[in-house]
């Protein structure tokens, strides 16, 4: 296999007054664990419960109730660390993140400081114009997840909803490697498509399953590789967090708004204070969330209920062996096994069900053809219809039987359309409808040849014209497809127009 | 047979199986003896009807054969266990009118034994004190008192309810839980037995939570054998607390034979303190010399980090109990302050916590809250952690060594006179924990055992501290020690 080879991107500069300015992107991934049970407890994780209805004793951090931790959010933690090639630690430990807040019954989240389960990797982040980023990873622990607190439904009283109280949530932590908002948002995608094909985290940001702490710094060019050469920080800026953001589209807003405060905030002799702020997209601005007064110190320390979480090579192992074929491998794959071009096999790539449908389709056939037809016709139709690849009404057997017929000529690529129109509203083996419907292709020379003669008697006129100006020629293919009801082949047409006004 | 509620649990047991009396009998008899104990202010929530229920359904059982090990005996619970559908406050404000839905493992076990149980026992608020003075009930009273002297004298805390329950046998045994020697002191001020096992080997589920590293529930009793026979009940692994260990709990009444020829025992130079009263100092001797006519050999030996456990024990377990207890901030359950207009959530915060809890309480949380704090962790809550390990490990030593265990005395004192030390420096009160603190931050299983008294006529008590998981040995030299000494005395009824 081979590896694919990017160019670096760009580096993303906005020109304050004085002088142009680079930004440095880390971001924390919140990724909710794809288990039906909580980190601690065996409550519902299930999504849009009735509020309350999903707490155990322990989420509901009741007098004397103790954690135990769901073995099956360990192994997806550990399937996430070996999908972005990271060092898996055989020992983690937990720990106690302390502050108050009605929707955190315990008064403290438990959380991994200082022993996270997984250790250094990275994450290729592709930008569509063939650059890409590899962006490190530093670190990836488990965590609960707090509760809801809802202060719109009386205007004295606020309620709390701990259905998501303990929910096993990811923090993935990257290095501060990315550079421009562009690739802020191609990293949490690139992200999301990692978890979704590990199964690790439904990657649904709607609800909130899977969403970003973005911190933002900015620095003058050239102290960004000083950082990097000695990975000493000093020679970045101050960096602001903005909290928890769930859309593509706000980040990079949020990172653009946020980087230009900093810059008139330097540039007027001022400094920025680390701190965490909130992106309010309809004013466009980014706020800080708390006074210097109200910064929490969260007074973290290892969990006394929860002894140290060891795991064994062989566990590991075995896991490893079951990951499955991930985006980078899969896209490269593509690449050099059907021919594709880099945009396809992203496009074919993005997630599992397509990529399956695509293979399934272009297996032991024309994997260019078969790209250009699955991207093309059905995803198009597919979007236009408001379908996902998962309910598609044409299977791959159907959508390669249609191939098929292409490639081994009885059906001209204008015929292919309307049978695929066919099969898609009304289903069906291509190959009968075909036949049924009298759709084949004609390449009898002799049938053209006539249609072709009674086409150039029939319009003299038109002959005389088209022979002073051969660009005409194509009026005749015209009538001639007409007369033949679209059946006849094409090419053979062209060649005997071309060949009879010449004559 | 009369005066049921002096029985302790074996003689209990094998007079209802042979059927001398019933279950119903003693309990009422112990119901009774509760009524007419107000003065000692031991039983905080009392479960008369829920206890003669229980104890007909033990009655038919043993008339059925069909009778667990502790079938109809009836005790006492300290209030920090929860209990199902029974108020539960772990003598505190803040958990007022709290009624868990669920019972804790262990008082759940001792249900499952066939166990009756009389209502809940008072204590220190959240098990911090060491006199049971902090309690929101007030404090329970010791039974004992100075020779003629009628002033009130402290039970010991936490467990001080258990501890004056059972000395003035209002209840064959109850239930104890030990943070820093919450069972061991209350036993030794009472004249009772009182063991605190292995950490990991009673579930701390369901058990309202001071220090989780250090808590641990044990019975209190008023013999060894009573506490080996209510152990074994306890004990057993869970898996809804992870720091329970997954081991076979063997029959501990059973490993009781007296006999400790060979055995080698223990006497740390360290605990011998500048300033313990000579009647404590003459006690341990007693008691050592005891164990050697008993066949052991005694031998001197050094626990270097001792000094440093007070003061490390003084900042684990208020790190823990700080974030432990920010659980009780009145939005689910117990006390909620009255909001004033304006108040927002820091307020009601602010207002239920400083209703809520006592000062005691609010000290330690304060206390825990500093020592874990950004720039303080590493000064205070590291470096205690590295003490712990450090006193871990003078124990592992002396275990290496071949010592099978360690005898200390229980308390630098006597039981003292309640409100003693209202005026004095809080570190006082915490320098009643100087022998039993090492115990709980290595781990280790520690006995108290009553084995004299002193001129005033008070009991006093010696500390054997065995070897992790060793219980059953533990309590065979516990046994030892107890036919040695053989302490007999109860406290003059007053009350």
């Amino acid at each position: 296999m081979l590896d694919l080879t990017y160019d670096l991107p760009k580096i993303k500069t906005i020109a304050g007054a004085k002088h142009d300015w680079e930004l440095v992107i880390g971001m924390e991934v919140h990724a909710q664990i794809s288990s039906s049970a909580k980190l601690f407890s065996g409550a519902s994780t299930k999504f849009g419960a009735e509020p309350n209805s999903n707490v155990a004793f322990v989420d509901a951090a009741m007098p004397g109730m103790l954690p135990v931790i769901n073995e099956y959010c360990i192994e997806q933690a550990v399937r996430t660390g070996l999908g972005l090639k990271a060092q898996i630690n055989l020992k983690s430990a937990f720990d106690r993140k302390n502050y108050f807040y009605p929707d955190l019954p315990q008064g403290y989240q438990i959380s991994q400081l200082y022993e996270p389960i997984v250790g250094e990797g990275e994450v290729l982040v592709e930008l569509g114009d063939g650059t890409a980023r590899l962006v490190r990873i530093e670190r990836i622990h488990m965590e609960q997840d707090a509760g809801k607190s809802i202060h719109d439904m009386d205007p004295t009283m606020s309620f709390v909803d701990l259905n998501r109280t303990g929910v096993a949530l990811m923090e993935i932590v990257s290095r501060p490697d990315i550079r421009g908002p562009e690739e802020a948002a191609a990293y949490l995608a690139k992200m999301r498509q990692i978890l979704r094909y590990l199964g690790t985290c439904d990657g649904n940001m709607q609800n909130g399953n899977l969403r970003a702490d973005v911190n933002v710094s900015i620095c003058l060019p050239g102290q960004f590789e000083k950082y990097m050469e000695t990975q000493d920080f000093a020679h970045l800026g101050t960096r602001c967090e903005i909290k928890n953001m769930n859309s593509m589209r706000f980040i990079q807003q949020a990172i653009d708004v946020e980087a230009r405060r900093q810059i008139a905030i330097l540039e007027s002799g001022g400094t920025v204070d680390q701190e965490t702020r909130l992106y309010d997209p309809d004013k466009g601005e980014t706020r800080s969330m708390r006074s210097k007064e109200e910064a929490h110190d969260y007074r973290y320390f290892p969990d006394p209920d929860l002894l140290p979480l060891e795991i064994e090579q062989g566990w590991v192992d075995d896991i490893a062996a079951s990951l499955p074929e991930l985006p980078d491998a899969k896209k490269s794959r593509f690449i050099n096994d059907f021919g594709l071009s880099d945009y396809d096999a992203s496009v074919l790539t993005a997630d599992v069900e397509s990529a399956g449908y695509f293979e399934a389709v272009a297996q032991g056939r024309d994997g260019k053809l078969a790209a250009n037809w699955v991207i093309n016709e059905l995803f198009g139709r597919l979007k236009k219809e408001g379908h996902d690849i998962t309910d598609s009404p044409v299977s791959p057997q159907q959508l390669g039987g249609i191939i098929e017929l292409i490639t081994k000529g009885d059906i001209s690529g204008k015929i292919a359309k309307d049978l695929f129109e066919i099969v898609y509203s009304e289903g069906g083996d291509p190959a009968d409808i075909v036949e049924a419907r009298g759709m084949k292709q004609v390449t009898d020379t002799g049938a053209i040849e006539a249609a072709v003669d009674k086409v150039i008697a029939d319009n003299p006129a038109q002959v005389e014209k088209a022979r002073a100006n051969p660009k005409l020629a194509g009026w005749f293919v015209g009538q001639v497809m007409k007369a033949t009801g679209g059946k006849a082949n094409p090419k053979a047409v062209n060649e005997l127009v071309s060949k009879k006004l010449a004559g | 047979m009369s005066d049921l509620n002096k029985l302790g649990l074996a003689q209990a047991r094998d007079a209802l199986r042979k059927g001398d009396t019933t279950s119903v009998e003693l309990t009422a008899a112990c119901l009774s003896a509760i009524e007419a104990a107000g003065a000692l202010n031991a039983f905080v929530h009392k479960t008369p009807e829920l206890a003669l229920d229980q104890a007909r359904a033990a009655d038919a059982r043993i008339a059925a054969g069909d009778a667990p090990a502790m079938c109809g005996l009836p005790l006492g619970i300290k209030d920090l266990f929860c209990t199902k559908g029974v108020p539960s406050q772990a003598g505190s404000r803040i958990l007022e009118g709290f009624l868990p839905e669920y019972e804790s493992t262990v008082s759940q076990n001792l249900l499952d034994a066939g166990t009756v149980m009389l209502g809940k026992l008072n204590m220190d608020e959240f098990a911090m004190g060491s006199s049971n003075e902090t309690s929101v009930y007030g404090n329970a009273v010791n039974p004992w008192r100075r020779g003629n002297d009628d002033a009130a004298l402290t039970p010991g805390g936490s467990s001080g309810g258990s501890a004056a329950a059972v000395s003035a046998d209002l209840c064959l045994a109850a239930t104890g839980t030990d943070t820093g020697g919450s069972i061991r002191q209350p036993a030794a001020f009472t004249g009772i037995v009182g063991i605190k096992p292995t950490y990991g080997r009673c579930s701390r589920w369901g058990v309202v939570a001071f220090a989780s590293s250090l808590d641990q529930a044990g019975p209190m009793t008023k013999s060894v054998r009573d506490a080996a026979m209510m152990l074994t009940t306890m004990c057993g692994h869970d898996p809804k607390d992870s720091t329970s260990a997954d081991l076979a709990v063997p029959d501990f009444e059973a490993m009781l034979t007296g006999d400790i020829k060979g055995k080698q025992i223990g006497i740390p130079r360290e605990y011998r303190m500048d300033g313990m009263p000579e009647e404590i100092e003459t006690l341990w001797t007693q008691g050592t010399d005891m164990l050697r006519d008993a066949g052991a050999s005694i031998v001197d030996i050094t626990l270097p980090h001792t000094k440093y456990a007070l003061p490390a024990y003084y900042v684990i377990a208020p790190a823990e109990a700080s974030s432990n207890l920010a659980r009780y901030d009145g939005v689910r359950y117990g006390h909620r302050a009255t909001l004033g207009q304006g108040d927002g959530i820091t307020e009601m915060y602010e207002k239920t916590r400083a209703e809520g809890f006592g000062p005691e309480v609010q000290r330690r949380v304060m206390i825990g809250t500093y020592v874990l704090s950004a720039g303080f962790y590493d000064a205070y809550y590291n470096r205690a952690r590295r003490v712990r390990t450090l006193i871990k490990k003078d124990f592992e030593n002396v275990f290496a060594d071949g010592i099978d265990a360690i005898l200390t005395p229980a308390t630098p004192s006597a039981a003292f006179g309640l409100g003693d030390m209202t005026d004095a420096d809080p570190i006082q009160m915490y320098l009643n924990d100087v022998f039993t603190v090492t115990v709980n931050l290595a781990g280790l299983p520690g006995i108290s055992v009553p084995v004299g008294q002193d001129k005033q006529g008070l009991p006093m008590g010696l500390q054997l501290i065995g070897r992790p998981w060793d219980e059953g040995d533990l309590l065979n030299t516990a046994y030892a020690l107890e036919g040695a000494a053989g302490f007999v005395a109860k406290p003059g009824k007053w009350w």
